[in-house]
C-alpha cells in the first residue's frame, strides 16, 4: 500500500504542464484529485517517475453557465457539481448523478475531469457525458481539439486522448426545457461503483440513453435512444440490452447484471418521463 | 457535601457503580486523537519490516534471490526460512496444536503467505525492497473446496505426510486434520429413523474476516545490554503471547515484556500469533534495533485469521406436533493451509456443541471434520465465543427448515421447544450445563414488542399485493432465539496451549481512597476501564471516577488469558469482584477496630461500614483506606490491596431474542431493514449504555456478514475480496436503527451474576438477518439458500423461484 517513488511537479499553467509531459513521455502522468490514480499507485498497478499535479492551474477551474452551453473546467470537483446552483438549474442530471459517486470525502477532492479522463468503465461521469452529448476539449503539444464524449472511449483505460494531451474543459449543450432527466444507479453500498447505472433524457420528441459499468466502455445507444424518442420503452430497453456486454465479477453474474440493467433503465425512463414537460 | 445527609440511594448513585450508564472514560482520549496504538509507537533507531508474499495459492518455492533488494540503500536484511531455521523459528506452533510456517519453507499453501521479511530503515524503502526480491515459484494444483480436498491425491501438507495421528486424534486422509464427535450417534440415528418428521439441510456459514479497523502489527525491541525483549503488539492475549514467545524463542519469561497498547478492535483477529510478530522479534534480535511491522488492509484480509467457513449438514427430527426429538449434524470445516484455529485445546471445533441452542433436544450428535485447503489459516471466533455463531446459525436455520416441513409458524415452533425456566441448570444432550435462563419470558416480550401477529398480517397482505402485481417488494420476518456459551473457562476443561483459562484482577487502594486496578484482560473497545471500575465501585464503595484501570502490560498486570469469547466480564469481571471482596473483608476488620466493636458488629452500607443498629456510627471506605496505611492496627498488616485469580466453575449462557423485519426487492436483490429488535439477557447489567453500544456494534457486524461480507476465492485460490471495495463493511448509511431491550436472569455461579454481552449481537444477529431473507421467500417455496445474501444472490433466489417472468 505504498507507492513507488516519483518526482512531483506542480505547474501553474496548461502550457507548462504539457511541457513536462513532453519532456518525460510515458514516465509522466497528470494527477487531478488522485482518487483513482493514487489507489492504483499504492497497488503498484500504476508506476510513473513523474506526477504532474494540475491543482495550481487556474485555467482548469470554474463552471460557466451560458444561455445554451455549460462548460466545466476539468478540475471542477464532484462536490462543486453538487453544490453549484446554476448548474443544478441548467442540467439537474449532473447533480443527481454526482450525488451517486463515492462518498462526500471522495467528492471533495475527485474532479469531473479525472472522472471522465480516467477511462474506468466503473466511473459514472462518462456515461452521463455521453447521454448529454458533451464535448471534451483537449490541449496538447499540437494545440487544441475537441472530441465528442460519444467518441472518446475506446476500451477500459483507453481513450482518444493522447498521452501528452490534457483534458481542459467539458462543454455541454443545455437540454431544452421540457426534457426530463434521470440517473438511476444500483450499487452494493455507499462508495461503490455501479452494478448498473442508467442516464436518461427524454422529451420534446428526443431522447438519449447511456449506461455505466456494463461493458469495458460506457454504452450510449442510438437505437435505444431513438426507440425511446418514439415512445417505445420496451424497444429502448431491448436495444440497450443488446448493446451492453457485462462480465461476471463480485457484483454478480452476467444474467443478473443484464436484469438489473433493464430495471435501472426502466426506472430512469419512468422518472425522466415524469419530469418531461 | 455532608454525606450524612444523603440517602443510601444517593450515595450509591454517587459511586456510579453497577447499573449506571456511566460515560466511557476511554472516549476522552479516543475522541481527541490521543489514543496510542501500535503504529503510534516510535522508538529510537526503529527499523521497519515488510513481507514478500506469495501470489500463488499453492506452489513450490524454487528459489529466493535477495541480491537486488539487499543492494537497495537503506535495506538492512532480508530474512527467509533458511535464516530462521538455525533458530528453529521458521515454523511456529499454532493455537490448535498444529504448526505453521513463519516464512515459506519450500512451498506456499495460500495466496498472501509470507515468503521473506525485508528489514529497512523506513517503511518506504522496505516496500520498494519487497518488489526487488525475486522469488521463483513452481505452481502446484490448487484445492479450494474442502470436499474435493478430502478426495484429492494432491498432498497439501507434505510435512505431515505419513502422520496418521493429529493433535486431535486420527487423520483419515492426507488433507484431513481431525474428527471431533460429541453426543450419542447411535441413539440419534435411532431417533431419526423413528421420527414422525425429519428435516434435512446443508447449512453453509461462509468464510469471512473480523476486519478490525486497526490491522495487526508489532514493535519488537531487544535490548542487548539488559537482555530484555519488549514486544508491543496488537495482542488480545498479551500474557499468553509472553509465555508462547518464551517457549518458542528460548528467552526466559522474565526477560520478556509484552505490551498491548490501545487496540483498534480485535473481534478475534488478534488472538493468534502471526508471522509478523515472530519476524519482528527475530529481526530485532538480529539487528539489535527496534523493528516495527504493521500490515496493510489487504494483507490483513488475505493473510491474518479468517472466521467461519463451516459446511453444516443437519438433520432434525420431530413429532407431528413439532416437539423436537433429535438433532444430527455433520460439519466439514475448512481450516485453510494450517490449522490455526483459536480454540481451547480440548475443543478443536470450539463450542460448536452448543448447537442444540435454546431448545430441549433430548438426543443429539455432532461430528466435525477439519480439512486443509489452499486458503489462509485462522478460524477465529469473530465476535463470538469459539464457533458459537456457527452453532447458533445452524440451529436457527434448522428450526426454520423444520417449521417449513411441519407447516408451522416458526415462532410457535420455538416456543414449544424452549428449555423451560424450571429446567435450569439444564444438562444439554451435547454435554453442557446451561447455568440459567428464562426463554419463554424473553420470547413473549419480544413478540409482543414487535406486534408479531400484526407483522404476519402485514406480510400476508404484502403477498397478496405481490401476487396481484401491485408491488415487487416482499416482506421478511427473521426470528432468532439464541443461546451463547461464553466465559471460557473452567481450567479443568479449558486451556489454550496448556495455559489454563482463568483470569485475574489486582486492586490497590491508595491512602486517600482512590484506587488502581489491573487485569489480565485487554480492552479492544469494550470499555473495560469504564465497566470494571463500576464493579469495584459497587463492591467497595469508592467512586468509579476515582478508580484507574490498567491492562495489557505483562510487567505490571497479573497473569490472565486475555479478551475474546466474551470472557472478560464472566472471568476477569468475577476476579474483580472477588478481589474487591477481599479488600472489603479487610476493611471490615479495620472499621470494627476504629469503631471499637467486634468485626461482626459492623455491617456494609453502600460506601461504609456502620455499627449494626447504630447507623450514625460508621467509617467510610475513604476513612478506612487512610487508616489502613497510617494507623497501627493490631493483628493487621498495613496496606489495602488484593489480587484474585478466578477459575470459573462453569461457562455463562447469555441468550436473547432478535427479530428483523426486512423489505426485499425481487428484481434487484436490494434489501432494507425496516425494523430490528434485539432483546438481550446478559444477566446482571453493569452499564446499560455500554451494553447498547455493544449490541449496536455487534448487530452491525452481523448485518455485514449476513448481507454481503465474505472472503471469496476463485478456483485458482486468488482472494477476490481483498479490499474494502469488495469486502463489505457497513457505513452509517447501510446501518439501520436498532431497538434494544432486555430481561435479567443472573448467572447463579458468577459473583455478580453477569454473563457477558459483547458477542451476543453477532451470534443472534446473523440468523435474524438471514432468516428474514428466507422468510420473505418462504411463501414462494424457498427452503434454504446460502449467505451472504448480497444483491445477486437474493436475485438468484427470486430467479430460481420463477419471479422474473
Ligand atoms: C472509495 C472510492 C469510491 C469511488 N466511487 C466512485 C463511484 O461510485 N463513481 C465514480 O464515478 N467514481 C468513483 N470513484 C472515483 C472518483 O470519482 C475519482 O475521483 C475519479 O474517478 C477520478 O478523478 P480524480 O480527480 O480523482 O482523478 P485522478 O485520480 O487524479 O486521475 C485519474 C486518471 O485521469 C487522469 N487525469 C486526471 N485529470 C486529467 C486531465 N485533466 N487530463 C488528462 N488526464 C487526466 C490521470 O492521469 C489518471 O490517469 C471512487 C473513488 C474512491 C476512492
Amino acid at each position: 500500500m505504498i507507492p513507488a517513488g516519483f518526482e512531483y511537479h506542480r505547474p501553474g499553467d496548461i502550457a507548462s504542464a504539457i511541457g513536462i509531459l513532453q519532456e518525460h513521455g510515458d514516465e509522466a502522468r497528470v494527477i487531478a484529485g488522485g482518487h483513482s490514480l493514487i489507489p492504483m499507485m499504492k497497488l503498484r498497478m500504476a508506476e510513473m517517475g513523474h506526477l504532474v499535479d494540475l491543482q495550481a492551474i487556474e485555467e482548469l477551474k470554474g463552471i460557466e453557465i451560458g444561455p445554451d452551453t455549460v462548460t466545466l473546467g476539468a478540475m471542477v470537483t464532484q462536490h462543486e457539481l453538487i453544490t453549484h446552483d446554476g448548474l443544478s438549474a441548467a442540467i439537474p442530471l449532473m447533480r443527481e448523478a454526482a450525488l451517486q459517486i463515492a462518498d462526500p470525502q471522495v467528492r471533495y477532492v475527485g474532479t469531473v475531469g479525472g472522472n471522465v479522463a480516467n477511462g474506468d468503465p466503473g466511473n459514472d461521469m462518462p456515461g452521463l457525458m455521453q447521454c448529454l452529448n458533451a464535448t471534451f476539449e483537449l490541449s496538447g503539444p499540437d494545440g487544441n481539439r475537441s472530441v465528442a464524449a460519444r467518441d472518446f472511449y475506446e476500451a477500459a483505460y483507453f481513450t482518444a486522448r493522447e498521452d501528452e494531451e490534457i483534458l481542459t474543459r467539458i462543454s455541454i449543450r443545455v437540454p431544452g426545457s421540457g426534457v426530463g432527466q434521470a440517473y438511476e444507479k444500483q450499487k452494493r453500498k455507499i462508495g461503490d461503483y455501479a452494478t448498473a447505472a442508467a442516464a436518461v433524457m427524454v422529451g420534446n420528441g428526443t431522447a438519449s440513453v447511456a449506461m455505466t459499468n456494463l461493458a469495458d466502455t460506457p454504452i450510449w445507444s442510438g437505437e435505444a435512444s431513438n426507440a425511446l424518442a418514439g415512445g417505445d420503452v420496451d424497444g429502448c430497453v431491448s436495444a440497450m440490452l443488446d448493446a451492453i456486454e457485462p462480465v461476471e465479477d463480485n457484483r454478480g453474474p452476467v444474467e443478473f447484471k443484464k436484469h438489473v440493467a433493464s430495471v435501472m433503465l426502466r426506472r430512469a425512463i419512468t422518472r425522466a418521463q415524469s419530469r418531461a414537460g | 457535601m455532608n454525606d450524612q445527609t444523603l440517602t443510601p440511594e444517593e450515595r450509591a448513585a454517587n459511586l456510579k457503580g453497577m447499573g449506571c450508564a456511566r460515560k466511557r472514560v476511554e472516549d476522552v482520549r479516543f475522541t481527541q486523537g490521543k489514543g496510542n496504538y501500535v503504529d503510534d509507537i516510535k522508538l529510537d533507531g526503529m527499523l521497519f519490516g515488510d513481507f514478500v508474499r506469495s501470489p500463488y495459492a499453492h506452489a513450490r518455492v524454487v528459489s529466493v534471490n535477495k541480491e537486488a533488494a539487499l543492494a537497495l540503500p537503506g535495506v538492512i536484511a532480508v530474512l527467509t526460512a533458511e535464516d530462521l531455521s538455525p533458530l528453529g523459528l521458521h515454523w511456529m506452533p499454532t493455537l490448535a496444536g498444529d504448526k505453521q510456517m513463519v516464512l515459506a519453507d519450500g512451498k506456499v499453501l495460500f495466496q498472501g503467505q509470507e515468503v521473506a521479511f525485508v528489514v529497512a530503515e523506513d517503511r518506504y524503502i522496505a516496500a520498494d525492497a519487497v518488489e526487488l526480491v525475486e522469488v521463483e515459484y513452481e505452481e502446484l494444483p490448487v484445492l479450494t473446496d474442502p470436499f474435493e480436498a478430502l478426495k484429492s491425491d494432491v498432498v497439501l501438507r507434505e510435512d505431515l505426510e505419513g502422520q496418521t495421528e493429529g493433535a486431535h486424534g486420527p487423520r483419515k486422509h492426507h488433507n484431513h486434520i481431525f474428527t471431533w464427535e460429541q453426543g450419542d450417534k447411535d441413539a440419534t440415528e435411532a431417533v431419526l429413523a423413528e421420527a414422525d418428521v425429519v428435516a434435512e439441510e446443508m447449512v453453509y456459514y461462509h468464510r469471512t474476516h473480523p476486519c478490525p479497523l486497526e490491522t495487526c502489527g508489532s514493535v519488537a525491541s531487544m535490548d542487548k545490554v539488559t537482555g530484555k525483549l519488549t514486544l508491543y503488539g496488537t495482542f488480545q492475549a498479551p500474557h499468553a503471547i509472553r509465555t508462547v514467545v518464551s517457549l518458542i524463542s528460548g528467552l526466559a519469561e522474565h526477560n520478556i515484556r509484552v505490551i498491548s497498547p490501545d487496540i483498534g478492535g480485535g473481534f478475534g483477529n488478534k488472538v493468534g500469533a502471526y508471522a509478523g510478530y515472530v519476524c519482528s522479534v527475530v529481526a530485532s534480535i538480529v539487528t539489535g534495533k527496534p523493528v516495527k511491522w504493521v500490515e496493510d488492509r489487504m494483507e490483513n484480509l488475505m493473510s491474518t485469521a479468517f472466521a467461519r467457513d463451516y459446511w453444516m449438514q443437519g438433520k432434525i427430527a420431530a413429532t407431528k406436533e413439532g416437539k423436537i426429538t433429535g438433532l444430527w449434524c455433520h460439519t466439514t470445516a475448512d481450516h485453510g493451509g494450517f490449522d490455526a484455529c483459536a480454540d481451547p485445546t480440548k475443543f478443536p471445533a470450539g463450542f460448536m456443541n452448543i448447537c442444540t441452542g435454546s431448545y430441549d433436544i433430548p438426543t443429539a450428535y455432532l461430528a466435525v471434520d477439519g480439512v486443509y485447503t489452499n486458503k489462509a489459516p485462522g478460524g477465529v471466533a469473530y465476535r463470538c465465543s469459539f464457533r458459537v455463531t456457527e452453532a447458533a446459525y445452524f440451529i436457527e436455520r434448522m428450526i426454520e427448515v423444520l417449521a417449513i416441513k411441519l407447516n408451522m409458524d416458526a415462532a410457535e415452533l420455538r416456543r414449544i421447544n424452549f428449555i423451560k425456566a424450571n429446567q435450569f441448570p439444564y444438562q444439554s444432550a451435547l454435554g453442557w450445563e446451561y447455568d440459567s435462563g428464562d426463554y419463554h419470558t424473553a420470547w413473549d416480550k419480544a413478540l409482543k414488542a414487535v406486534d408479531y401477529d400484526g407483522l404476519r398480517a402485514d406480510q400476508a397482505q404484502r403477498i397478496e399485493e405481490f401476487k396481484a402485481g401491485k408491488t415487487r417488494k416482499l416482506l421478511g420476518i427473521g426470528l432468532t432465539h439464541f443461546t451463547e456459551i461464553v466465559g471460557a473457562g473452567p481450567v479443568k476443561n479449558c486451556d489454550i496451549l496448556g495455559l489454563g483459562m482463568f483470569d485475574s484482577c489486582e486492586i490497590r487502594i491508595h491512602p486517600t481512597g482512590s484506587a488502581i486496578a489491573r487485569l489480565g484482560t485487554i480492552s479492544q473497545g469494550q470499555g473495560h476501564a469504564t465497566t470494571f471500575a463500576q464493579i469495584i465501585a459497587s463492591e467497595i464503595g469508592l467512586p468509579a471516577d476515582d478508580i484507574t484501570l490498567e491492562e495489557g502490560d505483562t510487567d505490571t498486570a497479573p497473569y490472565g488469558l486475555g479478551t475474546y469469547g466474551s470472557r472478560s466480564t464472566p472471568v476477569a469481571g468475577a476476579a474483580t469482584a472477588m478481589a474487591a471482596r477481599k479488600i472489603r473483608a479487610k476493611a471490615q476488620m479495620i472499621a470494627a477496630y476504629l469503631l471499637e466493636v467486634h468485626d461482626n458488629d459492623v455491617e456494609w452500607d453502600v460506601d461504609r461500614f456502620a455499627v449494626k443498629g447504630a447507623p450514625e456510627r460508621f467509617k467510610t471506605m475513604k476513612e478506612i483506606a487512610f487508616a489502613a496505611y497510617n494507623q497501627a492496627i493490631p493483628g493487621l498488616e498495613p496496606g489495602l490491596e488484593a489480587v484474585s485469580y478466578y477459575d470459573p466453575p462453569n461457562m455463562t449462557y447469555p441468550f436473547g431474542a432478535y427479530i428483523c423485519v426486512m423489505e426485499i426487492d425481487v428484481d434487484t436483490g436490494e434489501w432494507e431493514v425496516r425494523q430490528f429488535y434485539a432483546l438481550d439477557d446478559c444477566g446482571t447489567r453493569i452499564n446499560p449504555m455500554i451494553i447498547d453500544g455493544q449490541v449496536h456494534g455487534g448487530v452491525t457486524e452481523a448485518l455485514a456478514i449476513a448481507m454481503g461480507q465474505e472472503i471469496a476465492y476463485d478456483e485458482m485460490g486468488n482472494v477476490k475480496t481483498g479490499t474494502l471495495m469488495d469486502f463489505f463493511l457497513p457505513t452509517a448509511w447501510e446501518t439501520p436503527n436498532y431497538i434494544t431491550d432486555y430481561t435479567v436472569t443472573p448467572s447463579p455461579h458468577h459473583p455478580i451474576g453477569a454473563k457477558g454481552v459483547g458477542e451476543s449481537p453477532n451470534v443472534g444477529g446473523v440468523p435474524a438477518f438471514s432468516n428474514a431473507v428466507h422468510d420473505a421467500f418462504r411463501p414462494f417455496g424457498l427452503v434454504q439458500s446460502h449467505m451472504p445474501h448480497d444483491h445477486w444472490r437474493i436475485w438468484k433466489i427470486a430467479n430460481g423461484l420463477g419471479m422474473h417472468g
